[in-house]
């Protein structure tokens, strides 16, 4: 049967990319950034996960507005990255896992999440950033990888609650998978951040703790705001805040965190990961 | 009248800007395509006229203008494609939008860390 080992979280600022593909990871603007990542890497090395579930949102690369789904789920056997019109490197291709994925959106549905399947999804910055963050030795990633969107852009966005039991009948999915398969589920973006509009550069970082406490001990606290609460309190990017909460609703039960990083600013963001794991003592 | 929800400073890019906006964002889109790119370099009047930009969109692209581009209904994730042509980067945008230098900006960036 498949297991959940493990939940991790990152912000995925487009610059990071570029950060890493113009080699500035040890300058030092970028170092406190990149610093959160190698105890996460070596627990990745001990526990070398087989498939990495990847809640995030796209950026206007694999959807468009023409038809937006509101969750999108990835049943490909190849993803590919491509240009977004902004300069990062486009060569990402990164294996699927077709079986795991089809065995959700039946999941799902039975669940009454009557998801959008995706068999071509261009995939994105913050689905890479993450994998390259965790593997940054190399684009040969090793693991299968099954995409989750959010539509982050487009209101009426799901309610953070719809967005909690996304994730739950996500985990509920992989738990029953008959497969045997170590998965690292992965919640890409935040934490509070707003790019457009008068208020642009707004940073909240009180609430950003807040969330990130509540991550671990009551994250259906976090389920009990509504979108524009978010808004908010997070700025109006800071609603990636909901792939948090639906890896968070995947890992059910009681976690600990093992590591956290936060710091202002990368970019115009509050940059943030942490990497949970069940708590069986709980 | 700018879609709010009552939170300051903050266009919410809900059904209304989503109406307004739609030419404008797809233009946006396109310039994931280096071609298309190059295009709107090559002939910027031609290019918004082909996907159809209301006169107060092409007005807003013409200055460089975020917040007028954002009022004529653009969404930040698309802009950003767009600001990525002119070489601008978030905290160039930032700076426009609020008035400030981009040292300023910078500025309030890092002071947000210290709360």
């Amino acid at each position: 049967m498949a297991e959940i080992i493990g939940g991790f979280t990152t912000s995925h600022v487009p610059a990071i990319g570029g950060a890493i593909a113009r080699g500035k990871q040890e300058e030092a603007y970028w170092k406190p950034f990149f610093d959160f990542f190698p105890p996460i890497r070596e627990w990745i090395g001990r526990e070398k996960p087989d498939v990495a579930v990847i809640f995030y949102h796209d950026h206007g690369l694999g959807h468009f507005l023409d038809k937006m789904p509101t969750f999108a789920l990835g049943c490909a056997a190849q993803y590919k990255h491509a240009d977004e019109g902004w300069g990062l490197p486009d060569d990402g291709v990164f294996a699927g896992d077709p079986a795991l994925s089809w065995h959700i959106a039946e999941a799902l549905v039975e669940d009454e999440f009557d998801i959008t399947t995706a068999q071509e999804l261009l995939v994105d910055h913050a689905f890479k950033i993450p994998l390259q963050l965790l593997y940054p030795d190399t684009s040969d990633y090793p693991v299968r990888t099954v995409p989750i969107t959010l539509n982050s852009i487009q209101h009426p966005l799901p309610k953070p609650r719809r967005c909690w039991e996304l994730g739950r009948a996500v985990g509920r999915a992989i738990r029953s998978f008959p497969g045997d398969a170590k998965v690292l589920l992965i919640g890409s973006g935040g934490l509070s951040h707003q790019l457009d509009g008068e208020r642009a550069g707004f940073l909240n970082k009180p609430f950003d703790l807040w969330c990130m406490e509540r991550m671990i001990d009551d994250p259906e606290a976090m389920a009990k705001l509504s979108a524009l609460d978010i808004v908010r309190e997070a700025g109006a990017q800071g609603i990636e805040l909901e792939a948090w909460l639906a890896m968070r609703g995947a890992m059910e039960g009681a976690v600990k965190a093992l590591h956290r990083g936060y710091h202002i600013p990368i970019s115009n963001t509050a940059a943030a990961c942490m990497l949970m794991v069940p708590d069986a003592a709980a | 009248m700018a879609q709010t929800h009552g939170i300051p400073g903050t266009t919410v890019h809900d059904g209304e800007q989503a109406r307004k906006g739609y030419a404008l964002n797809k233009m946006c889109f396109s310039f994931n395509e280096a071609a298309n790119r190059k295009a709107f370099l090559d002939d910027e009047a031609a290019y918004c006229a082909k996907f159809g930009l209301s006169p107060e969109q092409i007005e807003a692209v013409k200055a460089r203008n975020v917040l007028q581009m954002i009022a004529a209904g653009g969404n930040a994730y698309y802009l950003a494609k767009l600001a990525g042509i002119f070489g601008l980067n978030m905290q160039d945008i930032g700076a426009q939008q609020t008035g400030l230098s981009v040292d300023e900006f910078k500025a309030k960036l890092v002071a947000a860390g210290r709360d």
